[in-house]
């Protein structure tokens, strides 16, 4: 037995004896010999191992022999495996590279503002735009918050770095809104279409976008509708200017879902109590729907589906300035109809597929007789009618890059008539891009792309390069530049009088400097803008404008100094003279002011559940035409300068189980006096003041969400 | 005796497999042992208890334990870590670790628990903008452990501490945390862990809970 017991014990005890201890030690560094602490570093396949200490240093003992690999790992950088001889005992420096994902691969970022969850390091987010105090849920007037964009509250659009609400385009999904605007009356603003709710990003670019969109010679809002809901739930608002409901359905399998929207507004009530400078002679009133549905057809493919329709009513009679003691109407009736439907799928490996079409009507009757001491009104209509269809492949090259193609058809149908008197015309729109962004290194990308177009009413092409590159310095901050050619039809109210006009053109040249740590932002742009072949109507209609634009923009955000408090300031130095249209001579044109500077303040009290804002928007004056003086002295005048503080308090609490919100919000809560410009008689004897209809508005709102479980929502303590 | 011989051969393997599993119960029950202790509670030392899990995780990768240890050390980080921009690398880290160990037992009340705290850690970075989405994560992730297992305290000690942190105006109640937490208290009296080295965290913190509750 003895015999055979020997080398069983042998045996059975062998690992045991082979438990010789071999000591295994080093340093861990990063690249720029940084040591790094917490690094796991473990003979692969064993519970052997170390965590590195604050020094980089580590040591620890293995009972394997010979050759083995050892694994070093830690967050953020690349895990790294080596073979190691573990009687050598020699001092490991193992040297960890950051991982590409942590490294924060720099971006796109001259000229664009960009609002969005899903991506880190952006600026705002879309919960940013629904809670900045005196813009009243306008994705618009928070855009007026961020350098480049002027404080133009006398007529609709974003006026940006110079240029003229016109020039900016609004995009869904990709897909152009013709008029994102309510009609507006003379000297009164419009409002946005749509509700920020909608939007899961929105990029606010004031130059230098991508080579995607076109037709727009200064900026670009680009919209991206938001993706299936979490769960159904209908809503409910009230306030003291109308009311609205929406539902929205998800389906058991949450591959699909549906929403629908209602609203109606009525200010009459609300301009009985509060008098308007002008008298109201119709509504205003406005009535609002929408629709959506979202499917996902597959894993990585959605189908998206949003339409709205609006009917809006509204006029005022004021006191003729040209024949005094007579009034002058304005009466406009407008419907709206837009819709949007896209698809988006992964083909293949790297291959994305995006197509989209839509179809929007918009028409305008406008009664009026400002135009002359006549006792028929003059009646005006005007209809655009747009569809459009839109196919885009993108590729992913390697780990970051990627190439997008695509093109664009547009079929626009523009009618008008001023009395019996009408001009229509159509135009056919062909565009084709190409862009790449080109990553050299993870912390350099270059965007080079051209876009093509030819439109069937000026019957000639244009081909616009764009350029930009980003440089990432560090971790946080990075330059960028850009530079791109802009091409944009004239107005339609030019071309359906002179067909012989061509595009207007505008260059841009952007230099920026961001820097986007987790609680605060700063970042400066200094831009050129070079105009030509802008829109002249004297002495004759010709592309015979041409113009400048050039400033410094500031852009600062803390949310860590004021504890639950979260600022912005930003300020626009502009410089910018145009002779377009009727101008002698180049000017500072009407819609532009030198100096403008906004800040914008939030605050939260947990205790009460009340968000506090407040808003403060400056602007000094802007030039006026006054017809009395020499003709070298034109647009010399200014207007006083722009003062504007808005404040918003929103309570959040439960009604029983709906969640609510209340809505306090005041404009212009000081009452400064705003003055936009001058209208004169045309002898030039009398003037009155372009001023807000309502020197200050107060909203009180309350909205309501039911089949949404709230409960976890503000667990910031745990 | 060369029958004898293959037997005590057999037996020997045997004895050597299970000497393996007697150190990997040994590793666990050093490393579970001091992991409710107050010194455990620092950034530095649940790294490096994460990182010792980690290895045993990947040495034995059949076990769903050190994975989900791995997960509760990475998630605790977050809970004390200042710096919240490394919330959301080390929740993508403790994630990473829960579908590992789910792979290896599904529907596990445990690991719902954890994930619930996933949510909650990445709500705490911006609750502002993140509470819609991660809010009602965190609630159906406790929601699915209680359906796992009603019996586990450590979802009512979740819910307890849910309904106790969050304001009245938006479903928390005090009287309801007290209720809960008492009765994860009951639920922890009753517990028996599967074994050793089984989940039994927060019966201390229930009660010190309870007391902030009952202030």
């Amino acid at each position: 037995m003895t015999k055979v017991f020997t080398p069983l014990f042998i045996f059975i005890c062998c690992p045991l004896l082979s438990i010789a201890q071999y000591v295994i030690s080093g340093k861990v560094t990063d690249a720029k010999k940084h040591p790094l602490p917490g690094v796991n570093i473990s003979v692969k396949d064993s519970y052997d191992g170390a965590t590195s200490k604050p020094d980089g240093t580590f040591s620890f003992t293995t009972s394997e022999k010979g050759e083995v690999i050892l694994v070093a790992a830690l967050m953020n950088f690349q895990t790294l495996e080596m073979k190691v001889n573990t009687g050598a005992g020699q001092q490991l420096n193992i040297v960890l590279k950051e991982s590409a994902s942590a490294l924060r691969v720099v971006t796109i970022s001259a000229g664009s503002f960009e609002a969005s969850d899903d991506k880190k390091g952006t600026v705002l987010k879309p919960l940013d735009i629904v809670t900045t105090a005196g813009a009243g849920a306008d994705i618009v007037n928070a855009i007026k918050t961020l350098p480049g964009a002027q404080q133009t509250n006398d007529r609709e659009g974003l006026f940006v770095r110079g240029g003229t609400g016109y020039e900016t385009q609004t995009l869904i999904d990709g897909m152009l809104v013709r008029n994102p605007f309510f009609s507006s009356l003379p000297d009164v603003p419009g409002r946005g279409r749509f509700s920020p709710f909608l939007f899961k990003g929105t990029t606010f670019s004031s130059g230098g976008y991508s080579a995607q969109y076109g037709q727009g010679l200064s900026s670009a809002l680009i919209l991206e509708s938001t993706d299936l809901p979490d769960r159904s739930s209908s809503s409910l608002g009230l306030s003291v200017i109308g009311v609205s409901g929406g539902l929205e359905h998800l389906a058991k399998d949450k591959k699909a879902s549906y929403g629908v929207e209602a609203d109606y507004t009525n200010l009459s009530p609300y301009f009985g109590v509060v008098k308007p400078t002008q008298t109201l002679s119709l509504g205003p009133e406005i009535i609002g729907t929408s629709a959506n549905f979202r499917i996902k057809t597959s894993s990585t493919g959605i189908l998206k589906f949003y339409g709205y329709g609006n009917w809006s009513k509204m006029g005022f009679d004021n006191n003729s300035i040209e024949y005094p003691g007579n009034t002058e109407s304005f009466k406009l009736r407008n419907n709206n109809v837009y819709t949007n439907l896209t698809y988006k799928e992964k083909i293949g490996d790297g291959w994305h597929l995006y197509i989209g079409a839509s179809y929007s009507v918009n028409n305008d009757n406008i009664h009026t007789d400002t135009l002359q001491k006549n006792p028929a009104p003059t009646l005006i209509k005007v209809r655009s009618e747009l569809s459009q269809g839109r196919v885009m492949i993108s590729r992913n090259l390697g780990q970051f890059s990627v190439l997008r193609m695509g093109t664009e058809y547009q079929y626009a149908v523009e009618r008008s008539a001023f009395n019996s008197y009408s001009a229509n015309y159509t135009d056919n729109y062909n565009a084709g891009f190409i862009e790449g962004d080109i990553y050299i290194t993870p912390s350099l990308v270059g965007r080079v792309g051209g876009r093509l177009e030819h439109s069937s009413v000026i019957e000639k092409w244009n081909l616009a390069p764009r350029v930009s590159l980003a440089y990432k310095v560090s971790n946080y901050s990075q330059f960028s530049v850009a530079y791109g050619d802009y091409y944009q039809k004239p107005e339609p109210q030019y071309l359906r009088v002179d067909r012989g006009l061509d595009y207007m053109k505008a260059t841009h040249y952007i230099v920026s400097f961001q820097r986007v740590a987790s609680d605060y932002t700063f970042r400066t742009e200094v831009f050129y803008k070079k105009y030509n072949n802008l829109v002249k109507t004297t002495p004759s209609y010709s592309n015979n404008g041409d113009g400048y634009a050039q400033g410094v923009e500031i852009f600062w955000r803390d949310r860590k100094t004021i504890k639950n408090a979260d600022y912005w300031i930003s300020y626009s130095y502009l410089d910018t003279k145009r002779n377009y249209l009727n101008y002698p001579f180049r000017v500072q044109p009407d819609f532009a002011a030198t100096h403008t500077a906004s800040v914008v303040y939030k605050h939260f009290i947990s205790k009460i559940k009340t968000n506090l804002g407040a808003t403060y928007s400056f602007a000094t004056g802007r030039p006026y035409y006054n017809p009395n003086l020499p003709p070298d002295k034109f647009m010399s005048e200014k207007t006083i300068s722009y003062n504007s503080l808005g404040l918003s308090a929103s309570y959040l609490t439960n009604i029983h189980k709906a969640f609510t919100i209340f809505v306090l919000s005041v404009t212009n809560v000081i009452g400064n006096k705003q003055v936009f410009g001058y209208r004169y008689s045309t002898d030039g004897l009398r003037r009155s003041e372009i001023v807000p209809n309502v020197p200050r508005f107060i909203y009180l709102g309350m909205f309501m969400n039911f089949g949404i479980d709230r409960r976890q929502d503000v667990i910031n303590n745990l | 005796m060369k029958q004898i011989l293959l037997a005590l051969l057999l037996l020997g393997n045997m004895a050597t497999v299970s000497a393996q599993s007697e150190r990997y119960i040994a590793a666990m029950t050093k490393q579970t042992s001091d992991l409710d202790s107050a010194g455990t509670f620092t950034p530095e030392a649940l790294q490096q208890k994460g990182n010792t899990f980690e290895r045993i995780a990947d040495a034995e990768k059949n076990q769903w334990l050190p994975y989900y240890y791995a997960a509760y050390t990475q998630i605790m980080q977050t809970f004390i870590l200042k710096d919240k921009s490394q919330v959301d690398p080390l929740a993508d880290k403790a994630s990473a670790n829960l579908d590992k160990a789910e792979a290896l037992s599904p529907k596990n009340s445990e690991i719902a628990c954890l994930r619930s705290l996933v949510a909650t850690a990445r709500l705490s970075v911006d609750p502002m903008t993140r509470g819609a989405k991660f809010g009602p994560e965190a609630g159906a992730q406790l929601a699915a452990a209680k359906s796992f297992n009603p019996e586990n305290p450590r979802v009512y000690l979740l819910e307890g501490q849910a309904l106790l942190f969050t304001p009245e105006q938006w479903g928390g109640s005090k009287t309801k945390a007290k209720e809960t937490l008492e009765l994860a208290l009951s639920k922890f009296a009753a517990f028996k862990p599967e074994s050793d080295i089984a989940p039994k965290w927060g019966e201390a913190y229930a009660r010190q809970l309870l007391q902030n509750a009952s202030k």
